[in-house]
């Protein structure tokens, strides 16, 4: 009997019956639905017979076109999870007062908070985010593909191990009861000694490698691949947020990596970085999570800024009102982001010299910040404005943003801190922000190159109502937790025992409801546009008029973006190709050399997520082995010499006559 | 995951307006356009450089040149500091001209990141431990 067990623990570590929750219904439920849904969708693809042209076209494609699709896609799918999450937190709160405790247990009430901020900031906003850049800055510089196009593969397939990893933890074990940084101590084996954090470290560090590829890939394609005359100050707004936010994730995520790898250390092989003892200090953990954090949420935001500026100018129908502003505040905001980290723990105790210091630096922040918001104004002022999708959620990004933005400075104000910190005014400050902002963006970005992307444009019908239901729920859930914040309420609180509190959480509630419906909306949006995608359908490739590269190619672009490198002479390249008279060239194609697609990118990324499971349950046998697999995988890559090919010159021409008899049926 | 992946570099464009008839496809290995090769002299004189540089620290501490520990360990640190530009500039062919100004940039930018991360998380924790570590109830009395 002791061998049996002991064999058991070697071969499955910390693994066994006991990690299925089969005594939580909720779980019991949530596993039952999600598994109707997922053996319904596998059904779907295996009747439809998709598998083979998913797994060529899809998953071992290089395309950073595909690529970016497919992480928009992951984005909304777990964008689903985290809202579960949201509304689930909302509904606890709205009825846990007095003598009712609610639905959730506190220990389940915690893991769902920190999921849903693991969530939405590593697996809803930063997919979002990536996405729209892999999937327009090559187009925007007139580019043919990223840099490195397998590695593009090979960090969104890490990105989505990471994903999945932490949609496991719902179902085998449990996920980390400690919010969204897992501070130690209580992220420390001494006070989390179960699996929770351990998925939390792994799901990070496998999605943390395919972020900090993507960084490199993007940034080397702006720097290296942009079109003949494309100057730095003449690239799109967009491709220049992108720029600096790459430069940010490059500079910034090792930081999260080696404090991750030491909080791991810790917990693994009892070494003593931030225990309370043997000179181990919690609080420089909170130091170095901060330092990538902050600029973390700089990386969130810079790329919605660059949408907002192309949506702006695209729909005022001018040329963006101060080009070069814009880059220079984009420039500072990439600098200051790394000078107010210490903003997050004014209350750790430092003196008044420290926090005046990040104290100032935070305000200043606002200022290029601002200017921004001016340039936006200035560009609208005067300007021919079509109220299209993207147009209204970027006049819903620029309300609801400058008043979270206020909010922030008030914040920023150490006295103002230390009355706030850690209460329910900052949780409604940074979701105004992260809402008001990446939110709103991500959905302006995905309206506005959706045609780009499929060939038709999203309905207006829904999306309209997506947009307010999104608005007015994003101030009813949020308001009220500035006014709970103001009276002193505090954060990830599972259970109330003042009465007179409970309206604001109720009215929160209504709000998280109405953001439901805004979601809903959405998906229908998307339904009833693939439905109706004949009549939606841009055959001019410049439904929206555009002002910018991506618009000269057709919509859906062809594999190779471009059958001629374009020739930029100007800002707005597309819009000064056009004022001059560009015909559109007809002859003279050439073979175009493309990258070949490869399953190698999915295969690490598979055995990595083994490697990531393995660890969190100690199976060490399979945690090395897989380690291993990974390493073998990569170096007998390196041997796959058969990486290109070329399309052929007929093929061009094939696909470029098929455009000009559909541009000709419109005129 | 190498430079062969790096298949639509753009070289020197020429072409008619609007567009050009033609795409250069750059399958450079290694260095890009503009990083200077080493010469035998220049690899001569980093080596050597570097030998000094560590034998120095060697034997200002295994000699025990100075008296005051203090002097020593800002020696070695400094001396390793050049160290570091030595190996940049010999082994690693940084100027300011190589891949077109774009290397000194990002070094420079990293410079300023290590700077204010570093000097940052020394001020703040210099500051925690000033005011935060004093626990016993004596010497919280005895706090200002």
């Amino acid at each position: 009997m002791q061998d049996r067990t002991h064999f058991m623990q070697l071969l499955l570590g910390r693994l066994s019956w006991d990690a299925i929750p089969l005594h939580v219904p909720i779980l019991v439920g949530t596993f039952i639905g999600t598994a109707t849904l997922g053996l319904a969708l596998l059904g779907f693809i295996t009747y439809k017979r998709a598998w083979g042209y998913l797994w060529s076209q899809w998953f071992c494609s290089i395309d950073h076109k595909k690529i970016g699709v497919m992480y928009i896609v992951l984005g909304l799918i777990m964008l689903l999870r985290g809202f579960a999450d949201a509304i689930m937190m909302r509904a606890q709160q709205a009825l846990s007062f007095g003598s009712s405790v609610g639905y959730l247990p506190p220990e389940h009430y915690d893991q769902v908070f920190t999921a849903h901020g693991v969530i939405m900031i590593f697996f809803v906003a930063m997919p979002l985010v990536t996405g729209l850049m892999n999937y327009v800055v090559p187009l925007q510089i007139g580019a043919r593909d990223v840099a490195f196009p397998f590695l593009n593969n090979f960090s969104f397939w890490m990105t989505t191990a990471g994903a999945v990893l932490v949609m496991m933890s719902l179902f085998i074990g449990e996920f980390a009861r400690t919010g969204w940084l897992a501070y130690p101590p209580l992220s420390g084996i001494a006070y989390s000694p179960d699996v929770g954090v351990d998925y939390y470290i792994w799901s990070l560090q496998i999605a943390g490698i395919g972020t900090l590829l993507s960084g490199v890939n993007i940034l080397a394609t702006i720097i290296k691949m942009r079109a003949p005359g494309m100057s730095l100050m003449r690239m799109p707004i967009f491709t220049w947020t992108a720029l600096c936010t790459n430069v940010l994730i490059v500079a910034a995520f090792p930081v999260l990596t080696a404090v991750l790898v030491l909080l791991s250390l810790d917990r693994y092989v009892g070494t003593d970085f931030f225990t309370n003892d043997f000179g181990g200090n919690a609080m420089m953990y909170v130091n170095l999570i901060w330092i990538w954090g902050h600029p973390e949420v700089y990386i969130l935001i810079l790329p919605v800024f660059g949408v907002f500026s192309e949506v702006v100018a695209t729909f005022s129908g001018k040329r963006l009102f101060g080009y070069a502003s814009m880059v220079y505040a984009t420039v500072v905001i990439t600098i200051l982001s790394y000078l107010v980290w210490l903003h997050h723990f004014f209350t750790m105790g430092s003196g008044a010299s420290v926090n005046s210091f990040f104290g100032i630096t935070t305000m200043i922040i606002s200022i290029p910040t601002g200017a921004k918001m001016f340039n936006w104004l200035f560009t609208m002022y005067r300007g021919r404005i079509r109220f299209d999708l993207p147009m209204l959620w970027t006049m819903g990004f620029m309300i609801t943003f400058v008043i979270g933005g206020m909010t922030g400075v008030l914040l920023a104000v150490p006295p103002a801190d230390f009355e706030l910190h850690n209460s329910l005014f900052l949780v409604a400050h940074f979701h105004n922000v992260i809402i008001g902002g990446v939110v709103f963006g991500a959905f302006a970005g995905i309206t506005f190159w959706f045609p780009k992307a499929t060939g038709f444009q999203l309905d207006p019908f829904w999306g309209k109502v997506s947009f307010w239901f999104w608005l007015s729920g994003f101030w009813f859930a949020f308001t009220p937790l500035y006014v709970l914040g103001l009276m002193g309420v505090t954060r990830r609180l599972s259970h109330f025992d003042d009465p007179s509190l409970q309206i604001w959480f109720q009215i929160a509630a209504f709000g998280a409801v109405l953001i439901l419906f805004g979601i809903l909306a959405f998906l229908v949006q998307l339904f009833v546009s693939i439905k109706n995608r004949v009549a939606l359908a841009d055959v001019s490739g410049d439904c929206w008029h555009g002002r910018t590269l991506e618009w000269s190619t057709s919509s859906p672009p062809p594999e190779y973006n471009f059958a001629f490198t374009p020739l930029v002479h100007d800002q707005d390249a597309w819009w000064d190709m056009k004022s001059r008279g560009y015909v559109r060239p007809l002859s003279g194609f050439i073979p175009i050399h493309m990258p070949k697609s490869t399953p190698a990118g999915i295969v690490l990324a598979g055995i990595s997520l083994v490697c990531g499971f393995a660890l969190i349950w100690h199976i060490w046998w399979l945690g090395a082995a897989a380690f291993f697999a990974v390493i073998a995988t990569a170096i007998a890559h390196t041997f796959n010499y058969d990486r290109d090919f070329h399309i052929p010159a007929e093929e061009v021409a094939r696909v470029e006559q098929a455009r000009t008899r559909l541009l000709a049926t419109t005129v | 995951m190498s430079a062969s992946d790096s298949v639509h570099a753009h070289g020197a464009h020429d072409g008619h307006d609007g567009h050009d008839d033609r795409h250069v496809h750059s399958h450079d290995h290694g260095h890009g356009s503009g990083a200077a090769h080493g010469s035998l002299k220049g690899y001569l004189i980093g080596f050597a450089l570097s030998v000094l540089l560590t034998a120095i620290p060697f034997w200002l501490v295994m000699g025990k040149v100075f008296d005051d520990h203090t002097v020593t360990i800002v020696i070695v640190l400094a001396l390793a500091a050049v160290q570091i530009v030595v190996h940049m500039i010999y082994f690693l062919h940084l100027n300011t001209s190589s891949e077109g100004g774009w290397n000194i940039l990002a070094l420079i930018f990293t410079m300023v990141l290590l700077v204010i991360t570093l000097a940052g998380s020394l001020w703040v924790m210099y500051h925690m431990n000033a005011n935060m570590m004093p626990m016993s109830p004596h010497d919280m009395r005895e706090m200002p």
